[in-house]
């Protein structure tokens, strides 16, 4: 064999490998137009693909209404602090709806010790709970700007495991920081954080937990002098890029669904979408300062990350993969416990349900 | 007229491919055949349409004029005339300019007895444009994934692709084409470098020969490709860049939907270290 034959039948079988290796797919295609014609704003599907995720993303069936009315649920159980105001009917039809969407193998006792009454907080489990219910509840009332009339339930993240599947941890700092080489900014680790690409890994806990600027291009055609001069780094660029990058895997859309590239930061050529995500972003960083951060304490160690940190809200967490959570469907309008805020009436008025009750 | 003394050669009768001796006659310098006629066709009314469509635009700025392809909602089909099937026909046009000039430069090559280098070259470029106008549009389903006609729309059409696989540069097509257009540039630059240095010698030393030529790369690198070699490389760089533009774009969306730094799973799943 020549030197030639030899050095085409050596490429021949690696594109072969590459051919058949099933890493390609293959038309038709779905795409869908965002912008205006020509500018190759376009969202493209693989149709097969999504037909299977369409099946992942089902919900379960709701358990059936109950009826209206009922003594508040603080009128029947002890320590009922987040849904207090509920009626006795919907607070037990809830809290079944959340075993099963969390804990359907271990059933109440995941949360609730057996053999202690149900108003006892001994169990951590519990205590997240209390505080995972007022984040739903947060979420669904403060934050319309973002989950609109659809809302979430506990499903949209847990969907029957105790520990959604997708929320992340920031990472321990890098051990070569402390030496003369500096850290490495967790680049190049094949990172799935970041589509396989060599930026940061941790493009979240800049933007999802801290609250650095995510607009780093300047906002002058050419380079400024003084006051008016751009003082953001490629390393930022690198984390926005990362950050973005976490968005389009986390809705399986394209960096076209918000933005016109022409100008990444300009709203008047981005879609109606980027306000959405703009309002994502600071919801995702204050369910995780205000929900999650406060509760680290209660977290056992091995729930927490490599740095001891508490799990933290993405992108991800909710949309796994698709451009709208479970693909928009209206799940929580079945539960009004989990979409308004409930408290406990005003302590005058318990001791008179109590007697109503008995 | 006068003629060069090779164009007694080039100015004879036949090899025509099309239309026999009909339009086998030169205007001036210029031999005009049956593909210069529809090559002349073809490219007045294509700038003429580009010209009507400016006029139907909002500006006359030279950087901003437009041509837009169709929505993707008309899929295959014709659009109407202002909001895409101008782009349709001057497309067509386009089309029939590029293959008509490539194929009077086979008459003339067939007239000149020499082989079909140059014609094949710039096919490479016309299929280049139609893999990027028709074939993929085809593939994906709609004419509206052309690109469009403009100095600066057609970049931004180039952005927002780039940005529909998140980061194009992981387009392993691209980064063929990419080191090849690279590699012409370096291969040109050598080359040049070495004909403008042994043409121009010192004053009063002679004009330098091919044997120096190669002396001077066996010393700089240990070979010298040799003074037809280096042409055939340069063919081969220039062709192999071509030609992988039009694959890289031809996989994005028909062969991959997704980022392509996510296509390179394969090299992490590969059963040697997975």
């Amino acid at each position: 064999m020549s030197c030639v034959t030899k050095f085409f039948s050596a490429l021949g079988t690696v594109v072969a490998l590459v051919t058949l290796s099933g890493c390609w797919e293959r038309p038709p295609i779905d795409s869908y137009q965002r912008g205006f014609r020509g500018t190759a704003m376009v969202e493209l599907n693989n149709p097969r693909d999504v037909a299977k995720q369409v099946v992942a993303n089902g919900v379960p069936d709701a358990l059936p209404a109950v009826p209206d009315g009922g003594p508040p649920a603080s009128t029947v159980y002890k320590n009922v602090q987040v849904l207090g105001g509920v009626s006795v009917g919907e607070f037990t039809r809830t809290m079944v709806s959340i075993t099963n969407w969390v804990a359907p193998n271990e059933g109440c006792n995941y949360c609730h010790k057996a053999g202690e009454g149900f108003e006892a907080d001994t169990l951590y489990t519990k205590v997240v709970a209390r505080k995972m219910l007022q984040m739903t509840q947060a979420i669904n009332v403060d934050n319309k700007a973002h989950v609109g009339a659809t809302g979430v339930t506990c499903y949209t993240c847990h969907r029957g495991q105790h520990i959604p599947a997708n929320i992340w941890f920031t990472p321990p700092p890098a051990k070569s920081a402390s030496k003369m080489t500096g850290g490495d900014g967790l680049q190049n680790k094949a990172s799935k954080e970041v589509a396989l690409m060599s930026l940061p890994a941790d493009g979240l806990t800049p933007f999802l937990s801290q609250s650095m600027d995510i607009r780093v291009a300047g906002t002058n055609a050419l380079p400024m002098r003084g006051e008016a001069r751009n003082t953001h780094t490629i390393k930022q660029a690198e984390w926005t890029y990362s950050l973005m990058v976490h968005m389009s895997e986390s809705l399986g859309v394209n960096c076209t669904y918000c933005h016109n590239t022409q100008s990444f930061g300009n709203w008047n050529t981005s879609t109606p979408q980027r306000v959405t995500a703009w309002h994502g972003i600071r919801m995702a960083r204050s369910l995780n300062n205000d929900y999650m951060e406060p509760l680290t304490p209660v977290f056992p160690d091995s729930r927490k990350g490599a740095g001891g940190d508490v799990a933290k809200v993405g992108c991800s967490t909710c949309h796994a993969g698709a451009y709208k959570p479970l693909f928009g469907a209206q799940m929580a309008k079945d539960f009004p416990a989990l979409t308004n805020k409930t408290p406990a009436p005003e302590a005058t008025a318990k001791p008179k349900k109590v007697a109503a009750l008995k | 007229m006068s003629m060069l003394s090779f164009e007694r050669k080039y100015r004879v009768r036949g090899g025509t491919l099309l239309g026999g001796d009909l339009f086998d006659f030169w205007v001036g310098p210029f031999y005009v055949g049956f593909f210069g006629v529809t090559t002349i066709f073809f490219t007045v009314v294509g700038t003429m349409l580009i010209l009507w469509g400016a006029s139907q635009g909002p500006t006359w700025n030279i950087w901003q004029i437009n041509i837009a392809p169709p929505d993707l909602k008309y899929g295959l089909a014709l659009a109407p005339l202002k909001e895409g099937g101008l782009w349709q026909i001057i497309t067509v046009c386009a089309i029939g300019a590029f293959v008509s000039w490539a194929l009077r430069e086979v008459e003339i090559c067939r007239k000149l007895g020499m082989g079909l280098h140059v014609p094949v070259a710039f096919s490479f470029a016309i299929g280049a444009y139609v893999t990027l106008v028709v074939i993929r549009p085809v593939l994906m389903g709609a004419w509206g994934h052309g690109f469009p006609y403009g100095i600066l729309s057609h970049l931004d059409w180039v952005s927002n692709t780039g940005y529909q696989y998140l980061h194009f540069h992981y387009n392993p097509a691209h980064m063929l084409a990419i080191t090849f257009f690279f590699g012409t540039c370096l291969a040109l630059s050598l080359h040049g470098a070495l004909i403008l240095s042994s043409t121009n010698p010192a004053k009063g030393e002679p004009v330098k020969t091919a044997e120096h030529e190669n002396t001077f790369f066996r010393d700089a690198i240990g070979y010298s490709i040799g003074t037809l070699g280096v042409h055939r490389l340069g063919l081969f760089l220039a062709l192999s860049a071509v030609f992988w533009s039009a694959v890289c774009i031809v996989i994005s969306g028909p062969f991959w939907t997704r980022g392509w730094p996510e296509w390179w799973g394969w090299w992490l799943n590969l059963p040697v270290w997975k």
